[in-house]
């Protein structure tokens, strides 16, 4: 029998649409169709100056908006050959792990209410919230916060940042042991989890797998250890891994990872000074400051350019590779010189990983086929985009 | 050969000239990234022997996309970007292809992950991939006509 799951099924998390072919409970096949949600970002970044294109970026990936800002930014100054300073640095570091700490959560939650637990999604997105108000207390906004921007980041602090993101880190770590209290123990949760959509580490790697997806399975590969960017090399934390690699181990990885984040959210506080540049100096590609468009003839004509016109990196191709929530998210950005850019293209880790799913439902029941759609974690918006 | 900043491009390019002194047209350097570029009938024996040399160890496709040049000629050019995990290095393999014959071979025997990359650099950009196992449009649906990411498709579309 073919059965036709999606596209608006709720544990595909979005617009998946799966062909499965079942014999019994079992499946045969699984067909993924994708691209009820295309938007077609990249062309549309084609046809913007590169400092417009920030805010398409928030809408790919719409769990990890800070984290996309992050990547676009990284590859438009390597394109640039920008320098950006220490202090904006580590703050995009302390957002981007927040924001990993708030995926993971919109994660845990809907896979539980997926599995059946419904309980523990409203105390995920409690604490989702409490990093929301953060977003919004920096950005001005909850979700597509636009935030990191090339050369730096768009606002400076506000005031009384500290004190929140300290009450957040205080609250934190008894709020996840208490997840766990209600799930790693579980026997519902371990039976629907332990050994399902299990697969090899070699398998995972020819299929492109990054994240904790490829960490689950013994492989301790992480971006911001191999590669690290806007210096992660200064910062302690562990790389979670697991050797069973079933949705089980997938959850055990993400439940850990969320405790590394807070690890570097406390050092990139220590780090971050009260005072300091959250912009590099480069005039005609960062804003000028309002006081100098006043005051200073050149400063106002590096702003009228920079909006009218944009600016022209040389021409050149640059790959950018970050450790989004969910994997390697990539940006190649091809430059011809020009105001625009030629092409844009992002690797989404979602997109990427997904391809995994008809050799992980293989021969296993449909009710476990939610279990792996869930544990791979896919964001739709960044499938499709 | 010139000293290159990143040593890796330079353990990867000794290896390939070794195994095939023609195998590399062009070497391009560009902020600390080495982009090999490669003839178009090498394409699939290039990336066979970065993944199965020992000593490059290629084992993961991380990424394989398409630049419209139009109108230049050739037009595409196919950027695969490799990452070798165990040994924490990357490389960007390039090729360009002709417009009016848009057909390249498959890395998919070697990478099973290729497998959707490709598929969308086809349904965007309308390039064939030979020895591909299921060669479908992936984001669009199947009756639309054209190829969206080509430069000489407007950006709101055709009316």
């Amino acid at each position: 029998m073919v059965l036709n799951m999606g596209p608006q099924h709720p544990s595909t998390h979005g617009v998946l649409r799966v062909l499965l072919e079942l014999d019994g409970e079992n499946v045969v096949t699984a067909v993924p169709d994708l691209g009820y949600l295309h938007t077609g970002i990249e062309k549309s970044c084609e046809d913007k100056t590169y400092s417009q294109a920030i805010t398409l970026t928030d809408r790919m990936d719409y769990l990890n908006p800070l984290g996309n800002n992050l990547v676009y930014c990284l590859a438009v100054e390597k394109l640039l050959g920008l320098e950006i300073p220490k202090r904006a640095q580590y703050i995009r570091v302390m957002m981007v792990e927040l924001q990993r700490i708030s995926s993971h959560l919109v994660w845990l939650g809907t896979h539980a209410l997926d599995m059946g637990a419904m309980s523990v999604m409203l105390y995920c997105f409690r604490e989702r919230e409490e990093v929301l108000k953060i977003f919004e207390r920096f950005a001005g906004q909850r979700m597509m916060t636009s935030y990191i921007r090339i050369g730096g980041l768009a606002l400076e602090p506000p005031a009384g940042w500290r004190e929140m993101v300290k009450r957040f880190l205080a609250m934190m770590p008894a709020r996840i042991d208490e997840y766990e209290e209600l799930l790693t123990n579980n026997r519902i949760w371990q039976g629907r989890l332990k050994g399902v959509g299990r697969l090899p580490a070699e398998t995972l790697i020819a299929m492109s797998t990054t994240g904790p997806g490829l960490r689950a399975a013994g492989v301790a590969f992480d971006n911001r250890k191999a590669f690290p960017y806007s210096s992660y090399e200064e910062f302690e934390f562990n790389v979670p891994t697991r050797t069973e690699s079933d949705c089980f181990a997938r959850y055990l990885v993400r439940v850990q990872e969320m405790r590394e984040s807070l690890k570097i959210v406390r050092q990139a506080m220590d780090k971050i000074t009260d005072q300091g540049a959250i912009r590099s100096e480069a005039p005609g590609v960062v804003p000028p400051q309002r006081e100098k468009m006043k005051t200073e003839m050149e400063a106002l004509i590096y702003h009228f350019k920079i909006f009218t016109e944009g600016f022209s990196p040389p021409p050149g191709e640059v790959y950018v590779p970050v450790e989004s929530p969910r994997g390697e998210l990539g940006c190649f950005i091809a430059s011809d010189g020009s105001p625009k850019p030629l092409r844009v293209h992002f690797r989404g880790p979602s997109f990427v990983n997904l391809q995994a799913l008809p050799l992980m439902v293989k021969g296993q029941l449909i009710a476990d086929t939610v279990a792996s759609i869930g544990t791979i974690d896919i964001v739709l918006g960044e499938v499709d985009r | 050969m010139p000293q290159l900043a990143d040593a890796n491009a330079s353990v990867v390019i000794e290896r390939l000239r070794a195994w095939n002194p023609g195998c590399i047209a062009q070497i391009i350097e560009y902020r600390g990234e080495t982009t090999i570029v490669v003839p178009h009938k090498l394409l699939l024996a290039v990336a066979k022997q970065c993944k199965e040399d020992p000593a490059l160890n290629f084992n993961q496709l991380s990424d394989a996309t398409c630049v419209d040049r139009f109108p230049n000629e050739p037009r595409f050019e196919l950027n695969y970007q490799l990452l070798s995990i165990p040994r924490l290095a990357r490389i960007r393999l390039r090729t360009s292809v002709s417009g009016q014959q848009p057909v390249i071979d498959s890395l998919e025997p070697l990478w099973p992950g290729a497998n959707w990359m490709e598929r969308e650099i086809f349904d965007l950009f309308g390039i064939r991939f030979e020895g591909h196992t299921d060669l479908r449009r992936i984001l669009l649906p199947d009756e639309f006509e054209g190829s969206p990411l080509r430069r000489d498709f407007p950006v709101e579309g055709k009316r």
